[in-house]
């Protein structure tokens, strides 16, 4: 193991090395601690200069105030209705493309493969101009289609990638052994292959969450209105509103966050798997 | 990629012994039965729209108008001639090169905690979790962070005597200080490929290093760096395409101000699209991000082409 185990290392040693774990995390995560504090400073506190020291009250009522006066509920759950439909259809479509670029041999199996890969990665501008006019074309614009029908389509690629790999996993033998009992293909890939990609599912399924949850450049493209707009750009447009109440974009900042921070660290084996196999952003 | 390699073979020994006749189909059109609904949809949304915005940046267009005017190469001509055009390409050199260091500081994290002493998972998953968190809300975190007259930074900075400064509208200031808040998240990437790689390598290479008196540093940049080259690839070639394809902290942070100093290709491209209503020109920005991504994007291709056919 690299580096040696620290239980190896003298007592002085030791202590050093939690005592600097505890600073680097305290450093790390500074910023943050910050607009936690903040979130629950009251407007008084502002008004003495009490940036910094200890809130004179613990305002908790600032979270209340987010979801009273702002669209922010409306704002999750335009989130959640983009981001459900989006992770399952993505996920569906590279399923069934990941087994047949994992299992099968054609001529193009490595250029399709390729294309899901690199596609993945293009910056998002060049397709901004033709995605939004097509968005435009079919009565799209603004409404929840437009970002679902996007995030589905560009993470299918990513997903294709993962997917592909983990089938590569599977052992052959189990589908020629169903073959020979005379299964045919689409049997063998809805009872065989299936059921054991149920890891790689909830793998897959926390990770794109995430990603389709965080999206920021397409919601400033494709949608305008506050009935559609989802978490993200609901919050830099009440920023806007709120101009310099930091009190209140500390709190919604970490309303925002709250979701896929959740998720994270109750599903944490299976993000960080996830991400190992899939190794791209 | 780099769990997945343990068993990635390109050959997948399926034998397509079985008959096609007896089957009513052809075995070889099942795979492109599975493929064809991602392919159609992959195809519409990302393969399609490429080529359409090579062809898009040749004409003038406000993105309203049913005509669109064709001006050759007219857009690229008026594009090297615009300031704010190489002030964009020079602050995404700026990110690439800063950004490196989210490899760097990622590893030396992950060596830090690849320990097993109790509390390490929560401490790993503390360290980690500024990934999961959106553009915005990690811009919003830093701009008050960096807000001038009460922002913590310069209050720490007041502690030590220092004097104040406003990061976000000082422009020579402004592109470190988002850069910085974008490696915030980039570092923790970069530490969980390394803590993953941490964890391959050979214990038994370790002993042998170590019994021939290799230590600290030395191990380190000889026996371990070495092994972790997959990790490494990743990482690198991942922080360069997300350095090139930042986009939400310049928009959330400065809108690409002070006076367009802090703008990035990504910025640029959507301000002249969507702001100024000239989508020709902003494809044309466009084309010129995605040709030096591509260099990056086919570099990655071929290395995993590589990894395949070994």
């Amino acid at each position: 193991m690299f580096p040696a185990p620290i239980q190896d290392a003298s007592a002085p040693k030791r202590y050093a090395y939690y005592a600097a774990i505890v600073i680097a995390l305290i450093c790390w995560l500074l910023p943050l601690l910050a607009v936690m504090l903040t979130s629950l400073r009251s407007l008084e506190d502002f008004n003495v200069g009490n940036y910094w020291g200890l809130p004179k009250e613990w305002k908790f009522s600032n979270y209340a105030e987010v979801f009273q006066q702002t669209p922010m509920v409306r704002y999750m759950l335009n989130t959640v209705i983009i981001t459900l439909p989006a992770v399952a259809g993505a996920i569906a479509l590279a399923t069934l493309a990941g087994f047949a670029l994992a299992k099968y041999r054609f001529r193009g199996n490595l250029l399709l493969f390729c294309m899901f890969v690199g596609g993945n990665f293009v910056p998002f501008q060049i397709l901004m101009v033709p995605v939004r006019n097509m968005a435009v074309r079919m009565g799209l614009y603004d409404t929840y289609w437009a970002l679902i029908f996007f995030h589905l389509a560009f993470q299918t690629g990513f997903c294709a990638l993962f997917m592909r790999n983990f089938i590569s996993t599977l052992p052959d033998a189990l589908m020629e052994s169903a073959r020979v009992e005379g299964a045919n293909e689409f049997r063998i890939f809805w009872s065989i292959i299936l059921p054991l990609m149920r890891p790689a599912l909830a793998a897959l399924a926390v990770l794109i969450f995430t990603f389709i949850w965080n999206d920021y450049f397409w919601a400033l493209v494709m949608v305008q209105s506050d009935a559609v707009k989802p978490v993200t750009t609901g919050l830099s447009a009440l920023r806007g509103e709120w101009v310099a109440s930091w009190q209140l974009i500390s709190a919604g900042s970490i309303i925002a966050a709250l979701p896929p921070v959740a998720i994270f660290f109750i599903l944490q084996r299976q993000f960080i798997s996830g991400l190992t196999l899939g190794a791209v952003k | 990629m780099n769990a997945p390699q343990q068993s990635v073979s390109l050959q997948p020994e399926v034998a397509l012994r079985a008959t096609p006749k007896r089957r009513g189909m052809s075995i070889l059109l099942v795979p492109w039965i599975f493929l064809a609904p991602a392919v159609i949809v992959f195809g519409v949304y990302v393969v399609i729209p490429i080529f359409q915005s090579f062809w898009l940046s040749l004409f003038d267009w406000d993105g309203l108008s049913p005509t669109k005017k064709f001006i050759g190469l007219s857009n690229y001509v008026a594009l090297f001639q615009d300031d704010q055009f190489w002030t964009s390409l020079k602050n995404n050199v700026y990110w690439i090169v800063l950004f490196l260091l989210g490899p760097v500081l990622g590893l030396t994290i992950a060596i830090l905690l690849n320990q097993n002493v109790r509390g390490m998972r929560i401490v790993k998953s503390l360290f980690f979790f500024p990934f999961v968190l959106s553009g915005v809300v990690v811009g919003l975190v830093f701009s008050w962070f960096y807000e001038p007259s009460h922002g913590l930074l310069n209050t720490i900075l007041g502690i030590f005597g220092l004097p104040s400064i406003s990061p976000l509208s000082d422009e020579h200031l402004v592109t470190p200080s988002i850069i910085a808040a974008g490696l915030w998240p980039q570092i923790a990437y970069c530490m969980i490929l390394y803590l993953t790689g941490l964890t391959a390598v050979d214990p038994e290479q370790i002993e042998a290093a170590r019994i021939d008196g290799a230590r600290g540093l030395k191990l380190l940049w000889h026996v371990i760096i070495p092994q972790l080259r997959p990790a490494t690839f990743i990482a690198v070639v991942v922080t360069i395409i997300g350095a090139l394809r930042s986009f939400d902290l310049v928009q959330v942070m400065t809108d690409g101000g002070p006076f367009g100093s802090s703008s990035i290709l990504a910025y640029f491209m959507f301000q002249q699209s969507i702001t100024n209503f000239r989508m020709g020109y902003g494809a044309a920005i466009a084309v010129v991000l995605f040709l030096i991504m591509s260099v990056f994007i086919a570099f990655f291709l071929r290395h995993m082409i590589r990894n395949e056919r070994r």
